[in-house]
C-alpha cells in the first residue's frame, strides 16, 4: 500500500475502529480497555487524512501538534519520522493519545467530519507514541547548552512534567517537587489504569529524569518549604499544583461511612492500588450498589472503577440530561457498554444510612431543564414532589474540585481570583516576578492537554525571563 | 529514605522511633504531623511528631502497634529505613500566651501532648500534665513531661499514680481553679469526656483528632470531621480543634470504616488475631 492516493481514494476509506477488550470481560479487570491500532489499521486510518492546504486540526490542538505532518509520515510508513515529528510538538503523546477529548479539539474541526467521521487523530497519536516508546525513540532529544539557571516546578502532573521537559530542553537546571510519594499527579492518582496504564506515566517520568530533570517526592510546597524559600533558591518557579480540593454536595448524611469523594476513591484505587488489598495495605470499601454523583470524566472513571471493584449495579446520578454530560464521548460509550446505569435529571438531596452509620441510599429529586445558565447549558430545576431513593451502599461525589489553598494560602503576595485560583497572564506570569503558574491551579478543573499547553507556554516565558529578554 | 536512628520500647505494643528527617526536624511545630509510608505497597499513615532534634536531623514518632502497618513500622530496627515521610502537615497548635495550661494525655496520646507542653513551657506558660494508661507499664513520656511542670499520673487499675481516669484528676485540677486552657489528646472517649468536663466552665479545650487519611494535604477528604456543625478536613484545617465543637460520635463512627479490613490484614500478617483491634 502506498501513500500516493488521490483525495477521492482517501475519501473512500472509512474511519477505522479502535480494537477493544470485550465489554463483558473487561468489567472486572483494570487492564486497558483500548488495545491500540495494529499497523495495518494505523496506516489505513492515516491515509484518510486529506493533507489540507490550510489544516484546521493544528489550531484545534491546545499544544499545536503539527497533526498532518506526523500523520503523513505515518501514512508513508515512516514511523521514525512520524515519532520525531510528534515528540517535538508534544511531550506526552502516549498520554494525550489516550485521554484527550479529541472530539472537541482536533477531530471536531477535521474536514473529514463534515461528511462522515473525522480522522481518528487521537488513535493515530497513540499508535505513533506507543511505537516510539517500544523503539526507544525520543529518549535522546537534544538540549540547549547549560544556561546556569535553576528552575523549580511545583507539581508533577501534566502541566509540571511538560514544563520540566521544555525547561530542560532549553538548558536549565530543573527540579520538580511532588507532594505524593510518586510523580505523575492526576495521571497516577486520578486516571484509572484501564484508561491510562501507569507504566506509561512511569516511562515518561524516567525519560525526563534521563534528560536531567530532578524529581523530589514527599515535598509539599506551602508546608515543607514556602514558595518564598523556593524563589530564593531558584531563578524561576512554575506552579502547577492542580485543583486538588474535592467539592462535596453539602447535603445531610454526607459523612456517613461509605461516602467518598471521587478523589479519595480514585486515589485509593489508582495510586495506592487498593483493588489488590490485602496484597497491598490500603483498603477500599466495595459495594454491591454504587451511586456516583456527577457527569464528567472523573465521574465516569469512578463509576467504571466501582464496576471493576465488584459492584453489581453502578449508577451515574446526573442532574442534567445525556446531551449535557461533560465527559468524553468515548468514556460514556465505554461506560454504557460495561453496563453502567444512568439516572439523568436527578439531583441528590440527602445521603441516608442505617443505625450503624453505613450508607443505605441516596435520596434524590427529579429535575426538569429550564432556561440556559451562565455556562450556556439549560439549568436543571427540581420537580416538586418527585423525591425518591436510589438504594446503594457506596456514594461517590464527583461534582468537581477546587484550588487547594495549601500553597496559595501560605503566600499572601500571590494574587488569586475569587475562586482561589492563581491569576496568571497568557504566558503564565503571576503577580510575583519570576513565578509562573499553569494548569488547573490557574484554570480550575480542566483537561490534561490544556494543562500541558500551559506548561509549554510558561516554559517558553520562563526561558525568556531567565535569559533576560 | 529515612533511616531509623533508634527504636525504643515505651510500653506494650508502643515504640518510640527516632527517624532521620532533617527538614521536618528543623521546621515542625507542636501539633503537626507527618504522613509515613514504609515502602512499596504500604499504606500512608498520619503520625503526630512527638519531638524533634534539629541538630541530629531526627524526628520522634510514637507508634502504637495495633494493625499490620503499625506493627511493621514498630518492628523497624536502627539502620533500617522508612521510604517516605512527608510533612510537616496540619496547623500548629494554637498556644496559650500566658497563664496555666493543663495537658491531658491518654495512652499513646501522651506522646502527642508532649510537644504541646514543650512549646507552652518555652513561652512561659505553667504546665500541669495529667497522663493516663491502663496500668503502670502503659504510662509513657512521664519523665519528659516532669521536666516541664507538675505531672499527675493515673492508671485504670491503680497500679501506679492515682487510680482511675484522667478526667477525675482533671476535675480536681479544675476545681482548684485558674486553668486557662486544656489540651487533650488520647482515645476518642477520653477526649469527649474531657470536653464534656470543661464545657460548663467554658475553659478553652483543644483536642487533636486522628481520623482516617490518605494524602494529608486536603486532597481526599477522607479525614472530614464535623466541628461546630461544619465539615472540616482534619489534615489541613486541624488536626486540632475546639473540643466543645467536635462531633465525637461521628468521629468514632468514621474511625470504624475499615475495621474489617484492618482485622483481615493483621490476621494475614500474623495469623488469627489474638489481641482484638482497638482504634
Amino acid at each position: 500500500m502506498s501513500n500516493d492516493l488521490t483525495p477521492k481514494e482517501r475519501m473512500a476509506i472509512d474511519r477505522q475502529h479502535m480494537p477493544e477488550q470485550d465489554a463483558g470481560a473487561r468489567r472486572r479487570t483494570f487492564t486497558e480497555v483500548n488495545l491500540g491500532f495494529t499497523e495495518q489499521l494505523a496506516l489505513l486510518e492515516a491515509r484518510r487524512c486529506l493533507l489540507c492546504k490550510s489544516p484546521k486540526c493544528i489550531s484545534g490542538c491546545p499544544v499545536l501538534v503539527d497533526i498532518p505532518r506526523f500523520i503523513n509520515f505515518l501514512a508513508a510508513g515512516n514511523l521514525p519520522a512520524a515519532a520525531e515529528s510528534l515528540l517535538s510538538d508534544n511531550a506526552l503523546p502516549a498520554v494525550t493519545g489516550r485521554v484527550c477529548p479529541q472530539e472537541t479539539q482536533c477531530e471536531e474541526v477535521c474536514v473529514r467530519g463534515v461528511k462522515g467521521a473525522p480522522v481518528a487523530v487521537g488513535y493515530l497519536e497513540r499508535y505513533v507514541a506507543d511505537w516510539a516508546r517500544a523503539h526507544g525513540v525520543g529518549a535522546e532529544q537534544p538540549s540547549a547548552p547549560p544556561s546556569g539557571k535553576r528552575a523549580a516546578v511545583i507539581g508533577s502532573g501534566p502541566a509540571g512534567l511538560t514544563a520540566a521537559g521544555e525547561l530542560v530542553k532549553y538548558g536549565h537546571d530543573v527540579t520538580v517537587y511532588e507532594a505524593f510519594h510518586t510523580p505523575g499527579g492526576v495521571l497516577v492518582y486520578g486516571i484509572p489504569e484501564f484508561r491510562l496504564p501507569k507504566q506509561i506515566v512511569e516511562d515518561e517520568v524516567e525519560r525526563l529524569k534521563a534528560r536531567g530533570v530532578k524529581i523530589e517526592c514527599n515535598v509539599i510546597i506551602g508546608k515543607t518549604y514556602t514558595l518564598r524559600e523556593l524563589r530564593e533558591r531558584f531563578d524561576a518557579v512554575f506552579i502547577a499544583v492542580g485543583a486538588g480540593l474535592p467539592v462535596f454536595m453539602n447535603v445531610p448524611g454526607e459523612n456517613l461511612k461509605g461516602v467518598y469523594s471521587a478523589n479519595e476513591y480514585l486515589t485509593r484505587t489508582n495510586l495506592m492500588a487498593a483493588y489488590a488489598f490485602p496484597e497491598v495495605d490500603t483498603p477500599i470499601l466495595t459495594g454491591k450498589r454504587v451511586a456516583v454523583v456527577g457527569g464528567g470524566n472523573v465521574a465516569m472513571d469512578a463509576v467504571r472503577t466501582a464496576k471493576r471493584l465488584g459492584a453489581d449495579e453502578a449508577t451515574i446520578v446526573y442532574r442534567r440530561g445525556k446531551k449535557e454530560l461533560p465527559a468524553r464521548i468515548e468514556e460514556i460509550h465505554h461506560a454504557e457498554e460495561e453496563g453502567i446505569r444512568f439516572e439523568f435529571l436527578v439531583a441528590p438531596v440527602e445521603v441516608v444510612g442505617n443505625a450503624e452509620g453505613w450508607v443505605t441510599g441516596l435520596t434524590c429529586l427529579r429535575m426538569a431543564l429550564g432556561e440556559p445558565d451562565d455556562s450556556g447549558r439549560r439549568r436543571p430545576v427540581p420537580v416538586p414532589g418527585s423525591e425518591f431513593v436510589i438504594a446503594c451502599d457506596i456514594v461517590i461525589v464527583a461534582i468537581g474540585t477546587r484550588a487547594n489553598p495549601l500553597l496559595t494560602g501560605s503566600t499572601p503576595e500571590l494574587k488569586l481570583n475569587k475562586w482561589g485560583n492563581i491569576e496568571a497572564d497568557e504566558r503564565g506570569a503571576t503577580s510575583i516576578p519570576g513565578v509562573y503558574a499553569g494548569g488547573d491551579i490557574v484554570r480550575g478543573a480542566a483537561t490534561v492537554i490544556l494543562a500541558m499547553g500551559d506548561g509549554k507556554t510558561a516554559a517558553r516565558a520562563i526561558d525568556a525571563y531567565l535569559r533576560g529578554s | 529514605m529515612h533511616t531509623i536512628l533508634a527504636n525504643t520500647q515505651l510500653a506494650p505494643n508502643v515504640v518510640r522511633l527516632d527517624v532521620v528527617a532533617p527538614r521536618i526536624a528543623e521546621i515542625r511545630r507542636a501539633g503537626q504531623f507527618v504522613i509515613v509510608r514504609k515502602g512499596r505497597g504500604a499504606e500512608r499513615i498520619p503520625l503526630t511528631i512527638a519531638d524533634a532534634d534539629p541538630a541530629r536531623g531526627g524526628i520522634t514518632l510514637v507508634i502504637q502497634a495495633v494493625g499490620k502497618s503499625t506493627r511493621e513500622l514498630a518492628a523497624l530496627r536502627p539502620g533500617e529505613a522508612i521510604q517516605d515521610i512527608a510533612g510537616p502537615l496540619g496547623q500548629p497548635t494554637e498556644l496559650l500566651e500566658r497563664g496555666h495550661a493543663v495537658c491531658v494525655g491518654g495512652g499513646v496520646g501522651t506522646a502527642v501532648v508532649h510537644p504541646i507542653a514543650q512549646s507552652l513551657r518555652a513561652r512561659g506558660v505553667r504546665v500541669t500534665s495529667i497522663i493516663g494508661g491502663r496500668a503502670k507499664e502503659w504510662v509513657i513520656f512521664e519523665a519528659e513531661l516532669r521536666a516541664l511542670g507538675a505531672v499527675i499520673v493515673c492508671t485504670d487499675d491503680g497500679s501506679y499514680g492515682r487510680p482511675g481516669f484522667v478526667t477525675q484528676a482533671l476535675a480536681d485540677v479544675l476545681a482548684d481553679g485558674a486553668v486557662d486552657a486544656v489540651y487533650a489528646v488520647g482515645p476518642v472517649p477520653m477526649m469527649r469526656a474531657v470536653a464534656e468536663l470543661t464545657r460548663p466552665s467554658g475553659v478553652p479545650t483543644i483536642v487533636s483528632l486522628n481520623p482516617v487519611m490518605v494524602d494529608g494535604t486536603g486532597m481526599c477528604g477522607g479525614c472530614r470531621v464535623t466541628v461546630g456543625g461544619e465539615t472540616k478536613f482534619a489534615c489541613v484545617d486541624g488536626p486540632e480543634f475546639d473540643g466543645h465543637q467536635v462531633d465525637f460520635a461521628e468521629l468514632a463512627d468514621r474511625l470504624g470504616t475499615y475495621r474489617l479490613f484492618e482485622r483481615e490484614a493483621l490476621e494475614r500478617h500474623e495469623g488469627p488475631c489474638k489481641i482484638g483491634l482497638e482504634q
